[in-house]
């Protein structure tokens, strides 16, 4: 996984409470094997109109938000499916961070998987945020160490993050490995297992 | 100490080990698997060089991309290139890991969460995840089963556990007997319209009180399944008799001596009387008349009597804008009766409501309506897909393909079809469909499509009536 340490970069606003996973990338785009390349799916019937021609009105359409590495979003950002080919397609067209006021739970766990920071903040602070995003100058500057964000003016906002999903972020671990460091751990759960649960032991 | 609730046991029963920064090291007794959320997974462990480690406790079969016909033809025959490459890596995955796997075609192949219970691989007490959101059906045995994504997957098969946060505790109570035409749907639209799409997030709901205990296990799983809609982790019901009856002789079921020993077992698993909710609600139903959504979020619910609202009358001009986004996506006007919208499409399936009981409450429509001379409306598209092909094969042997035949409906093969359009069968731009599946956002079956979920009843009424129906003119 991607270390995740500091980021800078442009924001794009999409001021839409309960954007779902089936918005973020579309049914059609699952259908891969791999992990790569979905970025050209990545919201897709807001990127596009019904012929395939970009809607340029459309936020990350628009020249000013060309390299966004960001999103400020409304409420509930994630929601729907389990997929995740959602933060695959957001990390493949380049956005690394996104800000809200809520996640969905799976959609929240699956970004800590791949290195996509999901960044919880008060109500006031995202609508400044998105405010900002909206603007002329939206280089926002994400700090993992520090937990701020730091807007083109220089409101500088604290979030709270999980210790442990914060050094695994930041050292890019695999979570894989460190649950095998218990393997003795889940060899005695199963041996108890087998012995107080024959039935369930398949 | 406190008592304690139904998920802290199930939790407790399965902590492995106390990882730091409040992870919890959790064992999974079930792992289901499919052919969409799993190729990078085992790619993934072929990278690492780990093997599967239990095989055994995994499940796979092939159901988000298969088409609902021709199934006998075999995967080489499936048309899209993508969908049948998916089929063939998860058929070549599971053999290299010797998972159990019926694939395509299959009698016991079918929806993932259809085909769990229906093995009687899902049990009381247990943890069961998959990568799938509705996986929260199999709260209606009394297990911790939820949804979780492919890095996970990729941990379960790797390591048979998964590193988890303890969730809050809530508890829905049900009280009150419903009218007729309104059932575990309804239900959970009501519950869904009163707490939002992100009123459970962070949460394992408990389902109990007197109307769930009346529930057959099929209302139940309809209930848990849309667990997820409105956000919550997790959603279960305590096993109870009518639980064991179900499990009773199925495959994957604990045979005699075993058999007692588990049910003895299961029965430990409910809520203390003393325990703790860190949220309670209580919903009436006897209140509630048949229910369906009018936009674009689970969240959108009306009775069927309703007219649809104005979006003027909602609180926040964030609720505002999204009401008047989405009747205009729904091709609604606010104030309208909403059985006043014509339909074009039917969709009687998904992990919601395609059990035998579903089938036969939309066939009790269909054999109404032959009685007055009726059939499908002129126009109308109607399809009917069995969640698995036990379910296909049972409601066959009861005559209810040739019923719906007759009727006017397609009887197709299983799968999960159009509750997200993967396969071959979706919306058209524009067309409005009566879905009995568990999700609408926008363009989840065909881009541009309009769905209203419901209750299998009301989706067959309203196939008979061409548009929205009150399902207790047909009962
Ligand atoms: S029927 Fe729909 S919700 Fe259920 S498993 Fe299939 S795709 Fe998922």
């Amino acid at each position: 996984m991607e270390k995740f340490d500091r980021l800078d970069g442009p924001a794009a606003p999409l001021a839409m409470a309960n954007i779902d996973t089936d918005q973020i990338i579309p049914k059609q785009f699952l259908k891969t094997v791999e992990r790569e390349g979905l970025g050209k799916g990545l919201f897709y019937d807001f990127r596009f109109d019904m012929e395939g021609v970009l809607k340029p009105e459309f936020v990350l359409n628009q020249p000013a938000y060309k390299g966004v590495k960001m999103l400020v979003a409304g409420d509930n950002f994630g929601c729907g499916s389990s997929r995740e080919h959602a933060p695959w397609a957001l990390m493949d067209f380049g956005i690394r961070c996104v800000i809200s006021t809520s996640f969905a739970d799976i959609f929240y766990n699956n970004c800590f998987s791949n290195g996509l920071l999901p960044v919880v903040l008060k109500l006031d602070q995202v609508q400044a945020l998105m405010a900002e995003a909206k603007g002329g100058n939206h280089v926002f500057s994400v700090a993992l160490e520090a937990q701020t964000v730091v807007s083109p003016s220089g409101q500088s906002f604290h979030f709270d993050i999980d210790p442990g999903r914060k050094e695994k972020m930041l050292k890019g671990l695999d979570a894989i490995g460190e649950t095998l460091e218990h393997a003795s751990a889940i060899d005695r759960f199963e041996e108890k297992r087998r012995l107080t649960r024959a039935w369930a032991a398949a | 100490m406190p008592g304690r609730t139904l998920y802290d046991k199930i939790w407790d029963a399965h902590v492995v080990a106390e990882a730091p920064n409040d992870e919890t090291v959790l064992y999974v007794d079930l792992h289901l698997i499919h052919e969409v959320t799993t190729p990078q997974a085992f790619a993934g462990l072929r990278a690492a060089g780990r093997p599967v480690r239990r095989p055994d406790l995994t499940l796979a079969v092939a159901d988000h991309n298969t088409p609902t016909e021709g199934q006998a033809l075999g995967v080489e025959a499936v048309a899209d290139p993508e969908a049948r490459l998916q089929l063939q890596t998860l058929a070549r995955n599971v053999a290299d890991a010797g998972i159990a796997f019926f694939p395509m075609g299959d009698i016991a192949n079918g929806i993932v969460h259809i085909v769990g219970p229906e093995q009687g691989r899902t049990q009381p007490g247990m943890t069961v995840v998959c990568g799938d959101s509705h996986t929260s059906t199999h709260g209606a045995f009394g297990a911790l089963a939820h949804g979780i994504g492919t890095s996970e997957v990729e941990h379960v098969l790797a390591t048979q556990t998964l590193r988890q946060r303890k969730a809050k505790n809530m508890r829905v109570t049900f009280i009150g007997q419903p009218i007729p035409g309104v059932g575990a749907k309804d239900f959970a639209l009501a519950l869904i319209g009163e707490i939002g799409t992100g009123g459970g997030t962070g949460s394992v709901i408990e389902y109990a009180g007197p109307a769930i205990d009346a529930l057959s296990m099929e209302g139940r799983m309809t209930l848990c399944n849309l667990s997820i809609e409105g956000g919550a982790k997790a959603g279960l019901i305590a096993a109870d008799d009518k639980t064991f009856a179900y499990i009773m002789g199925k495959p994957g079921a604990p045979k005699g001596a075993a058999w007692d020993m588990a049910v003895e077992y299961w029965r430990s698993f409910t809520s203390d009387p003393d325990a703790r909710f860190d949220r309670e609600i209580t919903i009436d139903v006897s209140k509630l008349a048949p229910t369906l959504t009018w936009g674009t979020s689970p969240e959108d619910v009306m009775a069927v009597t309703g007219l649809v609202p104005d979006p003027q009358s909602f609180g926040t001009e964030d609720k505002r804008a999204g009401a008047a986004r989405a009747l205009d996506y729904m091709g609604l006007t606010a104030g309208q009766p909403i059985i006043e919208a014509a339909i074009q499409r039917v969709f009687i399936g998904s992990c919601t409501n395609s059990r035998i009981e579903d089938l036969r409450q939309a066939a009790l429509i269909a054999r109404k309506a032959l009685d007055r001379g009726l059939k499908v409306a002129p126009g109308v598209r109607a399809m009917i897909v069995p969640g698995s092909g036990l379910v296909k094969e049972e409601a066959e042997a009861e005559g209810l393909d040739k019923l719906f035949i007759e009727a006017g409906f397609e009887w197709r093969e299983p799968g999960c079809s159009m509750c997200l359009g993967m396969n071959p069968d979706r919306l058209a731009p524009g067309e409005r469909c009566a879905t009995t599946s568990n999700r609408k956002f926008e363009g989840r079956q065909g881009r541009g499509g309009r769905t209203h979920l419901m209750s299998p009843a009301m989706a067959a009424a309203a196939a008979i009536a061409g548009h929205i129906a009150d399902v207790r003119e047909y009962l």
